[in-house]
């Protein structure tokens, strides 16, 4: 079902372009001029963040920083095992699935880590790689309380996926 | 703030590989930008597509259709955008891509949409209302069917690999629901504060 759900959407579009009589090739060509110029725009925003995004987590900064606040997360009855996903999550995609994956496949995903992880890698996105998208694609200089709402929302998801997985399985 | 998020990511991130004396540190500087490229070739096509596309929903007036039904239910979350503003037809496909777990083709919907709420906002380079909270949005990342997660736990051998679909929901639900209560508490205290 969801498999066809994109390409229904562009054939709606079309036929509906269509019956209104517009010209849609020329009005097509138009907005992929558009996109590639915003693309073209967008390069130096995307080039930067992987560039630092790079540097932190080949630091492996991230993985010691969880070692060091192991015991923190013990008190809370937080599993140790996910605190790496959790620290790396808002920011790098790619990297905390890599992560999720190591978790899956060395405790299953059967497991209370195992879904916990799960639910964690699937209601947050990453916070500071949007942040800086969104806002440097349109030149956006002061960006107020943006990441401060935007990683406690990160800090939320944790929680209540947490409280979830104690919850329901 | 872009300037100290940039600074302090780079920053840590060299600082702590001379400091553990990683050695492969130059080389991960030059060429941590490669992967840059394949993820503009990908965006880009992505974008190109959906812009076209779009542009022919937007031109037949469809866009407009599909503001004028969900004005309402979009002006609830942000009061700043005018009722039945082109703006909001791409805030909904944007949130309609996330919740099939689509981030791929949500991106430019993302993008468009943050290039017409500039259009809204008067002043240049301050991040307006509407904008914050459209990223709350985007970071709580609304996805009903989480498509990568499920697959890696197929992967992985889970016995009922959509069994954390309703668990998902849930959580993606009321993590969102909290969150913009927290960003509009946070646009209540800051106005008073700072503007």
């Amino acid at each position: 079902m969801i498999n066809y759900l994109i390409p229904t959407l562009v054939l709606v579009i079309i036929i509906y372009g269509l019956y209104k009589k517009i010209d849609i090739f020329d009005t097509f060509l138009e907005g992929v001029k558009e996109g590639i110029n915003t693309s073209y725009k967008l390069f130096p925003t995307i080039f930067a963040m992987v560039i630092s995004i790079n540097l932190l987590t080949s630091s492996n900064l991230i993985e010691d920083l969880s070692k060091v606040l192991l015991p923190v997360f013990k008190i809370i009855s937080f599993p140790p095992e996910v605190l790496p996903l959790a620290l790396m999550k808002p920011v790098s995609g790619s990297t905390s699935i890599v992560i999720l994956n190591d978790i899956l496949s060395k405790y299953g995903p059967d497991s209370y880590i195992g879904r916990l992880s799960s639910l964690i890698g699937g209601c947050t996105d990453t916070t500071i790689y949007i942040i800086s998208l969104y806002f440097g694609t349109i030149g956006i200089k002061k960006i107020r309380y943006a990441l401060i709402v935007g990683l406690l929302a990160d800090l939320i998801c944790f929680i209540i996926s947490t409280l979830v997985t104690n919850l329901l399985f | 703030m872009i300037n100290y998020i940039w600074a302090f990511l780079i920053s840590l991130g060299i600082f702590y590989s001379i400091f553990k004396g990683d050695n492969n540190i130059t080389n991960t500087l030059l060429t941590s930008g490669s992967t840059s490229i394949d993820m503009i070739i990908n965006i880009s096509t992505i974008m190109c597509l959906w812009l076209g596309v779009m542009n022919i929903a937007r031109k037949s007036g469809l866009l407009n259709i599909i503001a004028k039904k969900l004005s309402p239910l979009i002006t609830i979350l942000f009061p700043e955008i005018p009722k039945g503003d082109e703006c909001i037809s791409y805030i909904s496909l944007n949130i309609v891509m996330n919740m099939l777990g689509l981030g791929n083709a949500a991106t430019p919907f993302g993008i468009k949409t943050m290039k017409e709420l500039k259009r809204l906002n008067n002043k240049k380079d301050i991040a307006s209302r509407s904008m914050i909270t459209f990223l709350v949005i985007n970071t709580a990342s609304v996805t009903i069917i989480p498509t990568t997660v499920i697959s890696l736990r197929l992967l992985n051998g889970a016995r009922n690999s959509s069994d954390i679909i309703t668990a998902s929901i849930i959580t993606t639900f009321l993590s969102l629901i909290i969150s913009l209560i927290v960003d509009r508490l946070f646009f209540l205290i800051w106005r008073r504060k700072y503007d």
